[in-house]
């Protein structure tokens, strides 16, 4: 916009960003904009949402029995039959997954990158904030914790690399093979800590960015947020410790 | 009152900066900030020392000069006040008080505590504004604006420009300031027109110069007029249907 400053004000004010070119494809520019970075974090965190609340909601099976569980699991592969090959919708849903992924986490980088070349001078005396609380200023940590632990989940549990005894299949076996261990029972636990942090701000904050604020909805925002990262924090942490206490298993 | 200042001297933009303790003794609770850094400015007046440098107009909290930090808060503490409307009283007597200025890219220091803060001003012109044709001023009732409209988009307008949002964000954004001189006029039916061209040109030149929004919410809070979040999210609304419509306008510009 400002081709050249007009005064020596102007000048000495430097941009930190680029513009989005104007002329790029319609979600291209709106993701290269800040704004758009939200939007997009808000809806794939949806998405994630939405996943785990299936994701834990599914693997309640687990109390009712290494049968429930393991035909729950097989009915994930055979979803869609007999329209589509076996396995086929749930590799679909993996790569949705996968691309929403990549996204939030591309955005969130991408942010923290800009809101660091923002304040290039910290302030020197100690800030006293007011609403700015530890779960908004520890995303940048919770994220990157959550993000180790799928992938650690992932390669302990769906492709077994890191699992004591693999069975293809064998859900039930596997989760409390893996659960048995102290060390990952307490990584379980932790991480899902910090998954619920990170829920209880992007929860909330998701309504901000996609701009759905309205008086008669604003004070059930964080209710639901908070609702939702309790429940979700204690489904999955309820895994390890019925595996510790020998209710499953 | 006795108080120990701890302030921030530097002497220009590229110069080395840092705190200086100075004694401001016999101040009464009835002074505003600004007044306690006179009261220290001519003690460094009469020593032959350069007194403090700080951006002040009004002093009755409209202008929106008078920004600076304060024991780590925009404005110090207080709720909805500038800081010429920070009366010592809210202190103890002996505090150590420290104030530091603004801290942004965007915000480039010129001296002391007074900033430049002049690439607000590139957001307002890139759309702060609407396009009326010249001549004899209509009748202003010919458009009715409800009541409670109207009051909304006067909740917004109040925006002072002080940069007390950007100065308070952990990230430096400067969106409730934009979306506030956004939302004032896209709530009324004079800025219908030209709603999306505002919002698009307004958030992308906002982003030149600021950190983006994490939806912290702690601008609300510093924010000496009150102005909520609520116009953030509403702003991000018309940003993205902007990005739809003004498409349209492609080729018909
Ligand atoms: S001096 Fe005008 S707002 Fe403080």
């Amino acid at each position: 916009m400002a081709a050249s400053p007009r005064s020596t004000v102007e000048a000495a004010v430097k941009p930190i960003s680029r513009r989005p070119a104007s002329n790029a494809p319609w979600p291209l520019n709106i993701y290269a904009s800040a704004v758009g970075k939200k939007w997009t974090m808000a809806i794939t965190g949806l998405i994630g949402m939405g996943f785990i609340t299936v994701h834990m909601l599914g693997n309640l099976k687990i109390y009712l029995g290494r049968e429930e569980l393991n035909h729950y699991a097989e009915g994930l592969r055979i979803f869609g039959d007999p329209f589509v090959p076996r396995g086929v919708v749930l590799d679909i849903l993996r790569i949705v997954l996968f691309i929403a992924l990549v996204l939030h986490v591309h955005a969130a980088y991408s942010l923290w990158m800009t809101n660091r070349r923002a304040r290039p001078v910290a302030y020197a005396s100690r800030r006293d904030y007011i609403a700015a609380n530890w779960a908004s200023r520890t995303m940048i940590w919770t994220g990157p914790i959550v993000l180790l632990f799928i992938a650690f989940h992932l390669l302990d549990l769906t492709f077994g690399n890191l699992n004591p005894s693999f069975i293809e299949g064998d859900v039930y076996h596997n989760v409390v093979a893996s659960l048995q261990r102290m060390p990952v029972m307490i990584v379980y636990i932790l991480a899902n800590a910090a998954l619920g942090i990170h829920l209880w701000h992007g929860a909330w904050s998701l309504f901000q960015s996609i701009g759905v604020n309205n008086p008669y909805l604003n004070g059930v925002r964080r209710v639901f947020a908070t609702v939702f990262a309790l429940a979700i924090v204690m489904g999955n942490v309820s895994f390890p410790i019925a595996v510790a206490l020998r209710i499953v298993g | 009152m006795q108080f120990t200042l701890k302030v921030w001297r530097q002497t220009g933009p590229s110069e080395k900066g840092a705190f200086a303790t100075y004694d401001a003794s016999g101040i009464s609770e009835d002074m505003s900030f600004l007044e306690v850094l006179d009261v220290v400015n001519e003690d460094l007046i009469e020593a032959g020392t350069e007194p403090i440098a700080f951006d002040h107009d009004c002093r009755e909290g409209i202008c929106g000069s008078c920004g600076m930090m304060v024991n780590g808060q925009a404005h110090g503490p207080g709720t909805r006040t500038a800081t010429c409307q920070l009366h010592m009283r809210v202190f103890n007597d002996g505090d150590t008080i420290v104030v530091e200025p603004w801290r942004s890219a965007a915000f480039p220091l010129v001296r002391d505590l007074v900033v430049n803060r002049s690439a607000l001003d590139r957001i307002v012109e890139s759309g702060g504004f609407i396009s009326v044709s010249t001549g004899a001023a209509t009748e202003a009732n010919l458009i009715p604006v409800p009541k409670v409209v109207a009051d909304a988009a006067m909740d917004v307008a109040e925006c002072i420009g002080c940069g007390a949002c950007v100065a308070a964000c952990p990230n430096g954004a400067a969106q409730l300031f934009t979306a506030a001189k956004m939302q004032h006029l896209n709530l009324l039916p004079q800025g219908q027109s030209e709603r999306y061209q505002r919002a698009e040109r307004m958030v992308e030149t906002m982003e030149e110069y600021f950190g983006g929004c994490t939806n912290h919410g702690e601008c609300q809070f510093a924010c000496p007029k009150g102005i909520s979040i609520d116009v953030i999210a509403y702003m991000n609304r018309d940003y993205m249907a902007a990005k739809t419509k003004n498409r349209k306008l492609t080729g018909q510009a």
